[in-house]
């Protein structure tokens, strides 16, 4: 993992080029220890640049963080590159009476759910936006009232508007006997609440439309004004499947804010769990793939090997799903080197158990052809939507968080690859997901076999401040934005979750197929509404 | 297809003896404090200050824990040098309201519609796995229906959030009577870490009657499987409730 040359380059000279492209108007600083840009900008400007960073100098859109100050709106567009190009900050500061900025999403589609969202729970307009309108709040949810404003009163009752009965949602297929089939909220055996309008004109599909945040309990507004400790518990529990990687991302912002370096033995550990996760994760996936094309037997065979990870890391941890270990200033727990040798090893044991099965897998005609040229998305449809992790490297898009952005312990040391797979089909996200598991299970042997010596936490004194935690989750990349007043408490809390991101472009694969291959779709995904509805 | 097939007969019976017997295997819970004796007042009270749900409480000498709240965070655990002792098992269904149980032709057909009213995703996986061949809660003759019309159990998990308000009632209303309600998880009891808020109610019994509660963050396979066991008038809920009524039924303010 050499530095590529050109990109330090393109990084130091980016102030510069900045400044000579808009002169006068913008102004750059850059953080050479973090490598850290932060270019502000008037308003006007705003489009060009992002569209600057993104189609020509090949940043990835991260999140938009709104703050609202005493006087102004405070916005910061992230981006973020290969490894050495470092992060982009791009900032517009407008009066708080302005309550208009221009869209970038035309320019950069990734943007364009999250200036949705925004605009819901803000009440900013984005110029331009092809679409807004009722996002996060549903259409009961009485208009004006907007959640994540100061001024909201989060105690009072507002009083909800009562749902115009002849409403219907607005079709686009024309053709005899076309007609739209619902699904959900509730729906299937087991499947998390969200709501799906498939348009059809019988058994073929041919556009899907849908509807979440049915399970919005509010995060960013709830952590508002809690103690650290506090927000780290629903930190979390907002996404108990990958709770670790995002309490790790919430830990390392506060950490990087309060200027903490954390010991060496908990930097190597929590790669050790992050990649523990990552591959129960994976397994649970590969798990609902088998479910979903009703392969009743290899459905059980992987649902034994999740539940053995998880009796796994119950047994040492103390929590099936790792809660509870992450805390700002490294772990809340310890084993001994042996001890996490023994969970190396045992999850040795599921790498060949996982790989046979892969095996059998491989040749079942009848459960690949359920899978192959099945929800398949484009390489530069999965570039303009921004999609991240396991869902973007099945259509050969590797940007992850672990090699262009190292945290924690990931570095030079560690050696892994990022699978890639160019078909963006069903088999191809299955494929990535036996290979992202088997490199979880060499990686947490690396940790293991070469642990430091020394404690696993250090003290942590809330500082006032303002940071960025950025973690490859599970499902891809996640940024925690979070800014702390005087006395240690949460004064704003921006979370980006890759299932938000890979939602927004799920309808990419879910256009113009037959019926029954819907739940494959789905599937294949592998993502989670709760850690897209926050 | 032969080749599946053989390899299911070769792996065996994986599934557990419960409830026949106990199952005793590591890692199929997390435990739970106990309510134990302190024997310094300072210690009761410092233990208090480490719990961030106020799931602890004292009285006189003694720590008792509130179920219903406690969020499986460890800290009583972890953080103290004198630290609470947790206590394994999983056997923690309990009965809220006065129905009792479904009749005995319920006992062994038992359907039961899941709805996430706001999940954190780990409820739902523990959820999943009772249909898994550790747990196979076909065995008992339960099932996981996709209707609520074929429904007798609904299993609730989640705080309770504004948007599944209505589905919830619906999927209640749409059940055949006799039924039951199951609430799984700390959010579906008391609203957990989120609720009440704006967004969310304090617990799914603001939508829908609950009538049995597992507490947990999130509960095991295994303590979702006693609660059906209770549901289903095949196991009686532990002794006499942890709390007095009144505290019990008190939110949190």
């Amino acid at each position: 993992m050499a530095l590529p040359l050109n990109n330090i380059v393109k990084w130091t000279n980016l102030a510069q080029a900045a400044a000579s492209r808009w002169p006068g108007r913008v102004e750059a600083t850059l953080d050479e220890n973090t490598l850290n840009a932060h270019i502000e900008c008037y308003p006007s400007d705003l489009q060009g640049l992002c569209d600057w960073l993104f189609s020509e100098l090949d940043y990835s859109f991260a999140t938009l963080v709104v703050e609202e100050e005493a006087a102004s709106w405070f916005l910061r567009y992230i981006f973020y590159g290969e490894l050495g190009s470092g992060q982009v900050h791009v900032m517009v500061r407008l009066p708080l009476s302005e309550m208009t900025i221009p869209s970038i999403s035309r320019q950069i589609h990734a943007a364009d759910w999250q200036e949705r969202e925004i605009e819901d729970l803000f009440g900013l307009h984005f110029e331009g936006h092809p679409r807004l309108g009722d996002f996060v709040l549903h259409e009961e949810w009485p208009e004006g009232v907007n959640p994540m404003r100061t001024s909201f009163d989060s105690t009072r009752d507002y009083p909800h508007r009562e749902l115009e009965p002849a409403w219907r949602p607005q079709t686009i297929v024309e053709a005899p006997g076309a007609f739209m089939m619902p699904i959900g909220p509730v729906y299937s055996d087991h499947a998390e609440s969200a709501h799906f309008l498939l348009e059809t004109v019988g058994e073929d599909v041919l556009r899907t439309i849908p509807r979440f945040f049915y399970k919005y309990r509010g995060l960013e507004k709830i952590a508002e004004g809690e103690p650290v400790d506090q927000v780290l518990l629903l930190t979390e529990r907002f996404s108990g499947t990958s709770a670790f990687a995002h309490s790790l991302a919430f830990c390392q912002a506060v950490e990087g804010i309060c200027g903490v370096q954390i010991p060496k033995r908990a930097q190597a550990l929590r790669v050790f769990l992050a990649e523990l996760e990552r591959l129960r994760h994976h397994v649970a996936a590969i798990t609902g793939i088998c479910q979903s094309t009703a392969l009743a037997v290899a459905t059980s065979q992987a649902s034994i090997l999740e539940e053995k990870i998880l009796r796994l890391t119950c047994r040492y941890l103390g929590h099936r799903y790792l809660f509870g270990l992450n805390t700002p200033g490294g772990l809340s727990l310890d084993l001994s080197d042996d001890e996490w040798k023994d969970v190396s090893e045992a999850a040795w044991g599921v790498l060949e158990k996982l790989k046979k099965f892969q095996e059998m897998l491989r040749f079942t005609s009848s459960f690949l052809d359920r899978l192959e040229e099945v929800g398949m998305v484009s390489r530069d449809k999965a570039v303009s939507y921004g999609l991240v992790g396991p869902v973007a490297r099945a259509s050969s898009v590797l940007r992850d968080l672990r090699v262009v952005q190292p945290y924690a312990d990931y570095g030079d040391h560690l050696k892994f690859y990022v699978p890639r797979e160019e078909e963006g089909d069903g088999y191809a996200r299955l494929r990535v997901l036996f290979s992202e598991a088997e490199q979880s299970i060499n990686l947490m042997n690396q940790v293991s076999s070469s642990l430091p010596a020394g404690p696993v936490k250090t003290r942590l004194n809330p500082t006032p401040g303002s940071g960025l935690g950025w973690v490859e989750a599970p499902g891809g990349a996640t940024f925690h934005w979070v800014r702390l007043d005087e006395e240690g408490r949460v004064l704003r809390y921006r979370v980006m979750t890759p299932s938000f991101v890979n939602w927004h472009g799920f309808h990419l694969a879910a256009e113009d197929f037959a019926f029954q291959d819907f739940p494959i779709i789905m599937a294949t995904f592998a993502l989670s509404n709760a850690e897209c509805d926050r | 297809m032969t080749k599946w097939v053989r390899k299911g007969l070769q792996t065996g019976i994986k599934t557990t003896a419960y409830p026949g017997s106990p199952e005793t295997a590591a890692g199929v819970s997390p435990g739970r404090p106990s309510c134990q004796e302190l024997v310094e007042r300072k210690d009761v009270m410092s233990m208090m200050d480490l719990c961030p749900t106020g799931a602890l409480r004292p009285t006189e000498e003694r720590i008792r824990v509130d179920y219903r709240r406690c969020i499986h965070c460890f800290r009583c655990r972890r953080l103290p040098a004198e630290s609470l002792v947790w206590e394994p098992g999983y056997e923690w269904g309990e009965f809220v309201s006065n129905q009792g149980a479904l009749d005995k032709s319920f006992s062994s057909s038992l359907h039961i519609r899941i709805v996430d009213a706001g999940a954190c995703g780990a409820c739902l996986s523990e959820i999943r796995q009772i249909a898994s061949p550790y747990y196979n809660i076909h065995r008992l003759g339960f099932f996981i229906t996709p209707t609520p019309r074929a429904a007798d159990v609904l299993l609730v998990a989640g705080p309770g959030t504004d948007h599944m308000r209505l589905p919830v009632e619906k999927a209640f209303e749409a059940m055949p009577a006799p039924k039951r309600v199951v609430a799984v998880g700390a959010c579906a009891l008391t609203g957990g870490m989120f609720g009440p808020s704006f967004a969310t109610r304090a617990g799914v019994g603001d939508m829908v009657p609950v009538d049995v509660e597992v507490p947990g963050c999130p509960p095991p396979p295994l303590a979702i499987i006693h609660a059906l066991l209770v549901t289903a008038g095949r196991k009686k809920p532990p002794g006499a409730p942890s709390l007095p009524e009144t505290e019990k039924k008190g939110e949190r303010s």
